[in-house]
């Protein structure tokens, strides 16, 4: 019998869309190994009210600790917050998100549990009552299974990957006392990008465009693709375009950018490099338009459409338009 | 500015990997290896810190095997000053990695240690922020532009959706992203150079590892791909797949 920690990522006061993910996560673990599921919170003023939305996904004891000087990441503190809470609760894992704050925390606080970390994993069974996962290695040229010889078992789930299923509880919401440490690192600001739209390694649709484009002017096209496809999509691109300039390296996808797991995936003017599959061949559904019958994307590609992409997209954008209008 | 760059040596991205017979490690024979390219920028950056300020020292850092000094002379041949090898087998537990770097780390005086925000072999993200904790430096990973006065980083890190800026006193850790600049190739003079820069070696060993990897697989095969058509007059048919036969619309 062990209980499970989740680490529920805020921000500005709000749960971000991986905190349900890791959450129902740790509720299928703590089902599998008899124990409760305690959900972390660390956040600015309204995190405690948001927290509470975290019973949907099965918490069954949400500890919350909200502060104004917490309303951006403090790792310190965050580090120490849940050296505290693992002391008192004893889990048998730690799940975090692989976004870029749980990456961050959960390494500190492996070091400072003197514990291993298993970073986004893909998968977690239990063999013989203990947390086993597997992780894409190698670029995801290969996967690993792993098994931790100590508890608790840290481990960060990539995002995408695992359902936000939900099976409500009513959970306790306790309020957790900030602890008193001196930052060393200090979070002074937060810049969003000029476009406030989903990162590309969160959103369960990713239209990414390539060298094929020929211009940075000719991105309308994938915009209005991604616009056809509504708010769960959003842009990505390969290190070919953002070289040249013509995309932020934020939407890089690839052994060097970004890995990405969503549901669909379209490769548009992408040859399909080894280091862009990397970021991307884990996604459920791939689509490529290429207008060369041999580039390496069809390869990985679920559905392949040779051609010319000035051509295909505003086809596709139409035809895609269409079918949602229709009940799609 | 005295920089510390830790380095790793890894199979090249270009590079197809199998997985060796045993299950548990990758065939390496005829694999290309490199410095890991995050490496690359870590220690390009502390390259220029060296030369912003017009005084310190570059040392780079590995732990692995014997091949590793090839990935030093590389990095002595950019223009670091020392080379460090501590010899040993690998390990895929990162805070093993993480212990027996802090180790090295806290014998010697610095400024700045500098890391890849990532390996690309075990891709473990954990390296940087776990030797940071250990030797309770400040640390911000997954850097993308760092400015430093007056004893004070400032980085600009990446997160979903924007930046976080870290401020942090020195000495402190910083862990680097593509885009934080763009390294140089060694020039002739700096190989020939390198050949003569110092070279420490010493033998380690690693704690015991508290993850254990069971087997390593190729990765889980893609359905048979298929081409719908060519042009525009295969989308209303790629659609359809889409909706019917994949339900992703
Ligand atoms: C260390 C290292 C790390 C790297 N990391 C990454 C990474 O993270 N991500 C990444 O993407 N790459 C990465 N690369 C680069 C990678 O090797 C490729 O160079 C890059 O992915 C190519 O981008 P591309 O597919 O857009 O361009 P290209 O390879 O030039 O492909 C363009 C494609 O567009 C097609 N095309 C052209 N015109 C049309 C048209 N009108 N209609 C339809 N199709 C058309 C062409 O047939 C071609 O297949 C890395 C390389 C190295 C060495
Ligand atoms: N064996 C090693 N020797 C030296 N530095 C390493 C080693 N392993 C990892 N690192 C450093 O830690 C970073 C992140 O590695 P990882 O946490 O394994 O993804 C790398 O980019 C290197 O800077």
């Amino acid at each position: 019998m062990a209980d499970i920690l989740a680490f529920a990522e805020t921000r500005g006061g709000a749960l971000r869309p991986v905190a349900g993910e890791v959450v129902a996560t740790a509720r299928k673990l703590a089902d599998q190994m008899g124990g409760q599921v305690v959900a972390v919170v660390v956040g600015g003023p309204g995190s405690a009210e948001a927290a509470s939305g975290l019973s949907r996904f099965g918490a069954d004891r949400i500890l919350v600790c909200e502060a104004e000087s917490l309303s951006l990441y403090q790792p310190d503190a965050a580090v120490e917050l849940l050296a505290s809470v693992t002391e008192s609760v004893a889990p048998g894992a730690i799940l975090f998100p692989a976004s870029a704050q749980g990456k961050d925390l959960a390494a500190r606080v492996a070091a400072r549990l003197d514990v291993a970390l298993g970073s986004e994993a893909t998968e977690i069974v239990l063999e013989d009552g203990n947390p086993v996962i597997s992780r894409p290695m190698y670029g995801g040229k290969a996967y690993g299974r792993f098994r931790f010889l100590d508890s608790p078992a840290l481990i960060s789930i990539r995002p995408n990957v695992f359902p936000a299923t939900v099976d409500p509880r009513e959970a306790v919401v306790e309020s957790l006392a900030p602890v008193d440490v001196s930052p060393r690192t200090r979070v002074v600001a937060v810049e969003a990008a000029e476009r406030a739209a989903l990162d590309v390694r969160e959103a369960p649709v990713v239209v990414a465009g390539g060298r094929g484009l020929q211009d940075a002017g000719n991105w309308q096209l994938l915009e209005d693709l991604v616009d056809a496809l509504g708010d769960e999509a959003t842009l990505g691109a390969s290190r070919a375009v953002v070289d040249a300039g013509w995309r932020p390296h934020s939407e890089q996808v690839g052994q060097t950018g970004k890995v990405v797991s969503p549901n669909l995936y379209f490769a548009v003017g992408i040859s399909g490099a080894i280091q862009h599959l990397a970021g991307m061949r884990t996604a459920g559904v791939i689509v490529a338009v290429n207008k060369d019958a041999e580039a390496p994307i069809f390869g990985v590609a679920n559905y392949g459409v040779v051609g010319d992409l000035f051509e295909v997209l505003p086809r596709l954008t139409e035809e895609i338009r269409a079918a949602r209008r229709s009940g799609g | 500015m005295r920089s510390i760059v830790c380095i790793k040596r890894v199979p090249d991205s270009e590079a197809r990997l199998r997985v060796a017979a045993d299950g548990l490690a990758i065939e390496s024979s005829g694999v290309k290896f490199s410095m890991n390219p995050y490496d690359e920028f870590a220690l390009e950056e502390a390259l220029r810190l060296k030369e912003q300020f017009g005084e310190g020292s570059v040392t780079a850092i590995t732990v692995g095997p014997d091949d590793s000094r090839e990935t030093l002379r590389s990095a002595l041949a950019m223009g670091a000053d020392e080379g460090v090898l501590l010899r040993s087998a690998g390990s895929y537990d990162g805070l093993a990695i993480a212990r027996a770097l802090a180790d090295e780390i806290t014998t010697r005086e610095y400024d700045l240690v500098l890391f890849g925000k990532q390996a690309i072999d075990d891709d473990g993200m954990q390296v940087p922020a776990m030797v940071a904790q250990l030797l309770s430096l400040p640390c911000a990973t997954v850097v993308v532009d760092l400015q430093i006065e007056g004893g004070i980083a400032t980085a600009k890190r990446e997160i979903e959706g924007g930046h976080e800026i870290v401020e942090f006193d020195l000495p402190g850790v910083v862990a680097a992203q593509k885009g934080l600049n763009e390294p140089r190739y060694p020039s002739l003079k700096g190989i020939m150079a390198a050949k003569r820069k110092p070279l420490d070696e010493k033998d380690i060993v690693l704690v015991e590892p508290k993850i254990e990897l069971l087997t390593l697989t190729p990765p889980p095969a893609r359905p048979e791909p298929q081409i719908v058509g060519e042009g525009a007059d295969a989308v209303p048919e790629l659609v359809r797949r889409l909706r019917e036969e994949a339900k992703v619309l």
